[in-house]
């Protein structure tokens, strides 16, 4: 047996009182709790009965370096990660410059590397055109050999439904998916409310489900014609599961992510007197009704919706302290994506399972990331968990340089007390 | 009456009797519009900053003299000369307002739920003189106003909206207030100028005019902004004024003596027949005189209120 150089005593994993052994950042063994340990040489970790989870991962976070770092930079990033319970993060490409070259993937792991060497890991993904412009496309092998595992146009959808296709095309050759920010780019584009009853009474520009789910048919057609594999980003509507479902129905092979903020918040939360226009729910996709909130709580379940990503979004105070129409989109995310979700599983919406699979397994199985499900040989990569201390989300809390949320002020459950990325203490 | 609220975001805000009581003062001003003097020191000493972030002459205007005779000092800050908002955000207007101390802020901007912005961080009273596409909640009071004097009682009326509703703060406030009064409302639009789920408004809504306009008392009409031609919402204004402008043609099918209404300032011809705007019916030129004396009304209890 491999020498054990950690174990973590007495965690409450699914119930069940545990030790975990971990030798070289790999889990070696998951046992029952006992009484008495001959720990060697091995650092020992009191758990005191802390529940035990494994590490998630992000599917969708933007970490604005370069060129926005007073918004958020790698470093704040991944350190609002580490205590997020997150030991894998996918950046998006929509930094200054755009993350288009190799040169500017390699910048951004240096940055995570040496800001954070035990982990949260970084994984950047490509821009699909260059400039994110919709025109040519990005040096894909250039940008895959530089370390990103996925590429994506989010941020501005790509117009030409031909150069889509052939971005697919390409980025299939490098074995890497591709993830698309479905919105028709006429139809509402950019509008932070969904078109109804509430952006009529408010008289705001307003971006309708369609928009959407028209986007959402189209890469479902092409994906299924050309027989490779699309993820859809941040799924908001009942009209696009409904289309997804249809289409796994046929065995195309299509995935979609839903952030947080859809499910625990709706347009209604727009037009309270209290929350009247605050910017802070202001977001893209729009927060939909609670008929679209239903269907992203069926297709999780279901498996319709195979993972969650926050579409972490830090904006600076300022931006978002202005008028509706002219604040930018965006919640921030990272820090409170674990205790939202983990409230909606004690509250009975999301099982267990559910969970597990849209923040661990769904993802790294998509993105092909290292991922721990407790079975010998994964990485030991974890957290201590606290479910029932109560935080107020607010500026001191939040530990992203984002405190851009509409939760600021609520209290909710849930703090991660100790977090191991490869057997490595990083928080 | 004892006003309590602080500021004024939108009728919605405004139970009736508060419409009654403001209906009540107005009429009271309206007999000093009469005298040789119109000026009475009410509110002397104190100030009203008329921030219009959004150029109108007429709304300034008339809440600048509504202020004037009641004798407060009034300031105005356009957009357009001022270097208030060159560059600068809300919040810093907001703050900057708040320093010069006024008594009351009324606000005009292009932003829909600007004043409630304004409103959250100041300390004195907001007027929403407009903002965006929300709300316009002195124009729609002095609507209802002018024909609250003209017929005394609203409720069992049926008034008809007519012209671009989906950008219209004027028909939003409007609905409200109207609804609130006993009127009952139809509104009439191209698809593409009436706002999205529409329905769930407390209106009944039509596209064609002739049935629209068939038993109503009162007609009111928008303004249409000439660009909605550039915007894909119209194929061209002639076609427009032939299928939605009020001419004598649709007057003939309302009750008789059917009142017109207009916010101003009208593109003759186009949502509006020109003779329809200067006959004997038209109450245009009531509602700018009505909207002096609403607004004083507005001014002297927002600013004489006795809150907290
Ligand atoms: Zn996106």
């Amino acid at each position: 047996m491999a020498r054990i150089d950690l174990i973590v005593r007495r965690a409450k994993l699914d119930g069940r009182d545990v030790d975990v052994f971990v030798s070289r950042g790999r889990i070696v063994e998951v046992a029952p709790s006992a009484k008495t340990l001959e720990p060697g040489d091995a650092t020992v970790e009191e758990a005191f009965g802390l529940m035990l989870l494994p590490s998630m991962t992000d599917a969708h976070v933007h970490l604005r370096e370069p060129g926005f770092e007073y918004k958020e930079d790698i470093e704040s990033g991944l350190r609002a990660a580490a205590w997020g319970g997150f030991a894998n993060i996918m950046c998006m490409a929509n930094t200054r410059p755009v993350n288009d070259e190799g040169s500017v993937t390699e910048l951004m792991l240096e940055k995570a590397r040496r800001a954070w060497p035990k982990g949260p890991r970084l994984f950047p993904i490509g821009a699909l055109t260059k400039g994110l412009g919709g025109e040519e496309l990005a040096p894909m092998a250039e940008l895959a050999q530089a370390g990103c595992v996925a590429f994506s146009n989010d941020g501005v959808p790509v117009r030409s439904t031909e150069l889509f296709r052939r971005a697919m095309e390409y980025a299939s050759d490098w074995d890497r998916v591709v993830i698309d920010h479905c919105e028709d780019p006429y139809l509402g584009v950019g509008a932070g409310v969904n078109e109804g009853a509430v952006s009529s009474r408010l008289g705001l520009p307003a971006q309708p489900d369609v928009a959407e789910a028209l986007q959402v048919a189209r890469d479902i057609l092409l994906a299924e014609y050309l027989g490779l594999p699309i993820h859809l980003a941040h799924i908001s509507c009942r009209k696009s599961v409904e289309l997804i479902r249809f289409a796994k129905g046929r065995g195309v092979r299509v995935t979609a992510e839903t952030a947080p903020h859809y499910l625990i918040l709706t347009e209604e939360y727009l037009e309270a007197e209290a929350t009247e226009y605050d910017t802070n729910a202001k977001v893209n996709p729009p927060l939909r009704t609670p008929d679209d909130q239903q269907a992203l709580f069926d297709g999780l379940a279901d498996g319709t919706i195979d993972i969650l990503a926050t579409d972490h979004a830090p904006h600076a105070a300022h931006e978002k302290e202005t008028e509706f129409d002219v604040a930018p989109c965006g919640i921030t995310g990272l820090d409170t994506a674990l205790s939202v979700t983990w409230g909606l599983v004690a509250a009975g919406r999301l099982s267990r399972q559910t969970f597990l699979r849209a923040w661990t397994t769904g993802p790294c199985a998509i993105f092909g990331l290292p991922v721990n499900t407790f079975t010998p040989g994964d990485p030991a990569d974890f957290f201590l968990f606290d479910p029932d201390e109560a935080w107020t989300v607010g500026p001191d809390t939040l530990h992203s340089k984002g405190k851009n949320t509409p939760l600021c002020g609520a209290v909710l459950k849930g703090r991660v007390k100790t977090h191991f990325i490869q057997g490595k203490k990083i928080v | 009456m004892k006003w309590l609220h602080k500021d004024l975001l939108d009728v919605s805000q405004l139970s009736r009797a508060e419409v009654m009581a403001i209906f009540e003062t107005a009429g009271r001003f309206q007999e000093l519009q009469q005298r040789p003097v119109k000026k009475v020191p009410t509110l002397k000493g104190r100030s009203v900053i008329l921030f219009f972030a959004e150029p109108s002459t007429r709304t300034k205007t008339s809440f600048d003299v509504a202020g004037k005779r009641l004798s407060a000092d009034t300031f105005s800050l356009a957009k357009s000369s001022s270097s208030l908002t060159k560059g600068e955000t809300l919040k810093d207007t907001a703050l900057t307002l708040q320093a010069m101390a006024p008594d009351a802020i009324v606000l005009r901007h292009w932003c829909s739920g600007a004043a409630r912005f304004l409103a959250r961080r100041v300390e004195c009273s907001v007027i929403n003189a407009g903002d965006g596409r929300h709300a316009h909640p002195t124009q729609a009071l002095l609507d209802s106003f002018t024909l609250h004097q003209e017929w005394g009682e609203l409720a069992g009326k049926t008034i008809l909206i007519l012209g671009d509703i989906a950008h219209s703060r004027v028909a939003r406030s409007n609905v409200l207030l109207l609804n609130m009064l006993g009127a009952r409302v139809r509104l009439c639009a191209p698809r593409t100028l009436l706002p999205p789920q529409v329905r769930s408004w407390p209106a009944t809504v039509y596209s064609d005019l002739s049935e629209a306009v068939r038993g109503v008392d009162a007609v009111m009409c928008l303004r249409l902004q000439l660009e909605r031609q550039q915007d894909g919402l119209l194929p061209d204004l002639r076609e427009y004024a032939r299928t939605y402008g009020l001419g004598p043609r649709h007057v003939e099918l309302a009750r008789p003596e059917v009142k017109i209404l207009h916010p101003g300032p009208m593109n003759r011809g186009v949502e509006i027949s020109s003779g329809l705007a200067d006959c004997a019916d038209s109450l245009i030129l009531d509602q700018v005189a009505s909207g002096v004396v609403v607004r004083m009304a507005l001014l002297f209890l927002y600013m004489t209120r006795k809150g907290e």
